[in-house]
């Protein structure tokens, strides 16, 4: 999702879905709806206008969800610091897991933050399939 | 029918225990053919199930304003009705099957088209919405075609019983009325060139845009049962008979395969038409085609 983005990290998302890097091997696809989607990519510094596009699609993703956020804008606003326009950095409007920083990063670096987010995917499945047990567990003991 | 076997054909061959892992496979295939033919690698094998078992393991959103029961009931129907119409599937050589179950075949073949334009009404969102219309309008004009060739070859064989439609010997009315199926499954599956109902990066995805979660993952069988389904169709209708049920099994598989690599080359070698396009290429050119069908038909009956 663009949150006021250059683009520049926009055109190097878009270079990982190339036949050079193919972020498919990985079984990674990129969907349209945020109801279809486990990881949620943001570019740019979050404008006045996107704070709250964003926090309706970050709650539009279903649990267990992992933002990631792209290049360097994102994580500290970079060269828009300052600017009356920008409300950034990110974390400060939704919980962010993963940070690429760069800018932009390289198609290369994404995909490695997207494969470590797919880790946090997982790993929160696990978490809250352990909760559910000893929550079951807890009640049968009632 | 009697109740053992129509079971028997329900469950395992070629029904669930069969359809479920060839669905994820036929998937995959389309989906790692489609990776090749862009000289990409494509994603792993296991992938659609991997997908399958993550989808089931997430959460379904809060919806206010949406009937929940009826979002939930969609993908399961559809689901039914797939492996319905797969079960009468004559894929061995006298496997029953009764008088006049192609007409239920077709019934139960045209119902999942129906409940994904329900359920992108059902679920009120605006790309739903207008990818049922598309789904609508699109399944109205691909069926004028599939039924008319699939009848024009019952009609042949004086019989609405599959196992006879699958013994029609070789002809010109045979080849014509694959054809006109082929034409239409690209189509019923929603892949290019009339990926129009599930179009992304256009309508988000469609009827299935507010769906997550485990009814998701419900709709992504139900997707891969229709592959199985007709491409098993297909290969039904061309498939040598050798009387050995392994043998049969196996050149059932294989041709089903084969179709499923030609549509996903024709899917890679094609863009998305246009909803007015489509419906003129079915409207036009392939009306030509099942009207073909059907003047072989009636030359085949007056023996000229």
């Amino acid at each position: 999702m663009n949150a006021g983005s250059c683009n520049g990290c926009d055109i190097e998302l878009v270079a990982s879905l190339t036949p050079r890097y193919d972020v498919e091997q990985l079984g990674i696809l990129v969907q349209g709806s945020p109801r279809h989607a486990d990881i949620l990519c943001i570019t740019g510094p979050v404008t006045h206008n996107t704070q709250k596009p964003i926090q309706t699609v970050y709650r539009q993703v279903c649990d267990p969800k992992v933002v990631v956020a792209i290049g360097s804008c994102p994580a500290s606003t970079n060269a828009f610091v300052g600017s009356p326009m920008v409300d950034g950095p990110l974390n400060r409007h939704i919980p962010v897991d993963v940070f690429v920083p760069g800018c932009p990063p390289r198609p290369d670096a994404i995909i490695e933050g997207i494969a470590k987010a797919a880790q946090i995917v997982a790993e929160k499945r696990r978490e809250a399939a352990s909760a559910e047990g000893t929550l079951a567990s807890q009640e049968q003991a009632q | 029918m009697n109740v053992t076997p129509a079971l028997i054909r329900l469950l395992f061959f070629p029904g669930l225990l069969f359809a479920v892992p060839a669905a994820w496979l036929f998937l995959w295939v389309e989906r790692k053919s489609v990776a090749l033919m862009q000289q990409r690698i494509g994603p792993p094998f296991m992938q659609p199930c991997f997908d399958f078992v993550k989808l089931m393991g997430k959460s379904t959103p809060p919806r206010q304003g949406v009937n929940g029961l009826l979002m939930r009931s969609w993908p399961i129907l559809a689901v039914a009705s797939s492996i319905g119409a797969l079960a009468l599937l004559p894929v061995f050589v006298h496997s029953g099957g009764f008088a006049g179950d192609l007409i239920l075949f077709l019934g139960l073949l045209e119902m999942p088209a129906f409940f994904v334009i329900a359920a992108g009404y059902t679920s009120r969102s605006l790309f739903a919405e207008v990818g049922s219309v598309r789904e609508a309008i699109l399944s109205v004009s691909y069926s004028v075609v599939f039924i008319t060739a699939v009848l024009a070859i019952a009609l042949s064989q004086h019989s609405f019983r599959l196992q006879d439609l699958a013994e029609v010997p070789l002809s010109v009315l045979r080849v014509l009325g694959v054809v006109a199926i082929l034409i239409c499954i690209p189509a019923k599956l929603h892949i290019n060139p009339f990926s129009l109902p599930n179009a992304e990066q256009e309508i988000y995805a469609g009827p299935m845009t507010e769906y997550a979660g485990p009814e998701l993952a419900i709709w992504e069988i139900s997707h891969g049962l229709e592959w199985v389904t007709m491409t098993g169709l297909v290969a039904c209708l061309v498939l040598p008979r050798t009387g050995f049920w392994f043998v049969d099994a196996l050149l059932f598989v294989t041709i089903a395969l084969g179709i499923v690599l030609l549509l996903s080359g024709v899917a890679a070698a094609t863009a998305r038409l246009t909803i007015d396009a489509a419906t003129r290429f079915y409207g036009r050119c392939a009306l030509v085609l099942a009207v073909l069908v059907v003047s072989s038909f009636v030359f085949m009956r007056s023996g000229l």
